[in-house]
């Protein structure tokens, strides 16, 4: 090793003008042909290194977090306010990739900090599926997966969308984040045209409590699966349109004497243009009435969301959000909120979030208005 | 119960999906074009010596500034032709490499083109409809790109990878004595 470094140095001496003149010129021979063998071993070294597949390891590791501070009133008279820190999410993805056409996805998420019994949090497996490539444009995936559905449910991480809180329409109507089990086909084409199929397990609740009716796959009733068709247009950059249709064959699955189908179908667009941004998303269910479904049998949703990116590190936003899980009789059921905020990237993979937010919700129900602050990232 | 709609109405798209898993060729996703496939055609099938620079120094340091990851060799290979020089970079977009071509003339991009993806999203930067945003893209006094570019919803990471290598082409031709470069 030390003898790698002394030849130069000593060329290098020998070869300034002092020394020229005292070096015979066999000496200078033999230090050109040891200058000349150095660089053979570097550019050995080089070719070495060259031959080095560039690929990264199969298994990958990634994860996203955030933590809130919500500082809300309740306008409710005698209600409770909601000031409370809460580490919401604490997220690790794993993948693997088996061959070159077949791979694993997972998603181990921790809510809340703690779990257990009479903890806030829980421990949720919210992806584990593998994919097949069947060619470069179509794939086929079976496992765990999320529902192909919306603007959230499958890109979730804080530093890509506004707003400390995800939106209340996804949350509420869709209800994001939302993963089953099943299999799935995908298609995407050169026109900026795709679609998913997908045939996985379905939602399961005694009443019509769509959000509570996520089984989340723990050793959840199969005995009515559901469908999830989407279509999906991005053929000119920035713009996106969408539309996705959910179909449950019974969300009683089959536990009492009348089935209950329903139908789920979102539409959303989206548009960048430089440093301007707007999202806007319609929601719907339309469910059978067994006869207790207290206008529960429609439940629908909307936002919009403009949008404006100051510069790499800066963007302010606001949204508008509607939202009714009783839209189908003439009670006064919608809510209404309104966010402004701010977000603001160190790093792109790193977010600060503030926003204020103005509910206005039915007589007799909790309104929250006031302040969120939030910190995410992703890697 | 279950055991009825896989008798009845499941079984159409469960069919339908197995039928298309079986009749389509099993082969590797990704691979869009060869390295070399791609420079042959930026110089008409008359390619120049490859040529090798070495990402250490201060080049490794821009290197790791705009690319935002280290360097995954010491040296780079590339082509160049009088004004016309061919950069086949990577860079990781959200969990994998994405690997892309540039051609270079002049201090602008002539073409930019994915030629391995292996992200499970995103999949939209390879097609024309995005990469053409990049023709005749420069930098601007900062050393970004002078010409903004526009995202795709739910490939943020995509998109993003594309951009640093574009830029990183651009300044690799630079260093290499582009010297038509503009501004």
């Amino acid at each position: 090793m030390n003898t790698h470094f002394k030849r130069p140095l000593i060329a290098a001496i020998l070869m300034s003008p002092l020394s020229a003149i005292a070096a015979t010129q066999p000496e200078i021979n033999q230090l050109q042909q040891q200058v000349s063998e150095l660089e053979q071993r570097i550019e050995a070294l080089g070719d070495a290194t060259d031959a080095r597949p560039m690929g990264s390891s199969p298994t990958t590791i990634g994860g996203y977090g955030e933590l809130h501070y919500n500082n809300l009133e309740n306008q409710l008279v005698g209600g409770t306010d909601k000031k409370e820190i809460d580490f919401h999410r604490f997220v690790l993805f794993f993948g693997h990739e088996f061959n070159s056409h077949t791979r694993l996805f997972t998603e181990l998420e921790l809510e809340h900090t703690l779990s257990g019994d009479g903890q806030p949090g829980e421990v949720e497996l919210e992806q584990a599926y593998v994919e097949f490539d069947l060619n470069d444009q179509m794939n086929a995936r079976g496992g765990l997966f999320l529902i192909p559905i919306g603007l959230i449910n499958e890109t979730h991480e804080p530093p890509t969308f506004y707003g400390v809180e995800r939106n209340p329409v996804e949350k509420n109507i869709i209800p994001a984040t939302w993963w089953e089990a099943g299999v799935g086909f995908s298609h995407h084409m050169a026109n900026g045209i795709s679609y998913d199929l997908a045939l996985h397990s379905g939602l399961y609740a005694a009443d019509y409590n769509i959000r509570g009716s996520r089984q989340k796959v723990a050793k959840a009733k199969a005995d009515a699966l559901a469908y999830t068709a989407r279509i999906k247009w991005t053929g000119i950059p920035g713009l996106e349109l969408s539309a996705t249709l959910n179909h449950q064959t019974d969300i009683r699955q089959d536990t009492m004497a009348k089935s209950v189908a329903a139908d789920l179908l979102e539409a959303h667009a989206v548009f960048n243009t430089g440093p301007f941004a707007i999202r806007a998303l319609y929601a719907q269910w339309t469910l059978d009435d067994d006869g207790t479904a207290t206008g529960k049998d429609e439940q629908n949703g909307w936002y919009i969301e403009p949008s404006y990116k100051v510069d790499d590190k800066w963007g302010v936003f606001a949204r508008l959000n509607t939202w009714d899980n009783q839209a189908g009789d003439s009670a006064d059921s919608e809510y209404q909120q309104t966010d402004l905020g701010v977000n603001y990237w160190p790093h792109q993979d790193v977010v600060i979030k503030l926003d204020y937010q103005d509910q206005s919700t039915p007589t007799g129900t909790s309104e929250y208005d006031g302040i969120n602050l939030g910190i995410g990232y992703q890697f | 119960m279950l055991a009825d709609h896989l008798k009845g109405r499941l079984a159409r798209p469960l069919l339908l999906i197995l039928l298309l898993t079986g009749l389509s060729t099993v082969y590797a996703r990704g691979v869009y074009q060869e390295p070399e496939e791609f420079v042959t055609e930026a110089f008409a099938g008359k390619v120049p010596k490859t040529q090798r620079i070495w990402l250490s120094g201060e080049l490794g340091n821009t290197y790791r500034q705009v690319m935002q990851e280290a360097p995954p060799q010491l040296r780079l290979r590339y082509w160049k032709r009088e004004t016309r020089s061919v950069w086949i970079l990577q860079a990781i977009g959200k969990e994998h490499p994405i690997t892309a071509g540039f051609i270079v003339e002049r201090g602008r991009l002539q073409l930019a083109k994915v030629l391995t993806f292996r992200e499970n999203r995103g999949w939209e930067i390879r097609y024309p409809f995005f990469t053409n945003q990049f023709q005749q893209v420069g930098l601007g006094e900062q050393g970004q790109l002078d010409t903004h570019i526009d995202a795709i919803t739910g490939a943020t990471l995509s998109v993003r990878a594309m951009n640093h290598m574009a830029r990183m082409a651009l300044l690799l031709a630079k260093q290499v004595g582009d010297t038509h470069v503009t501004p």
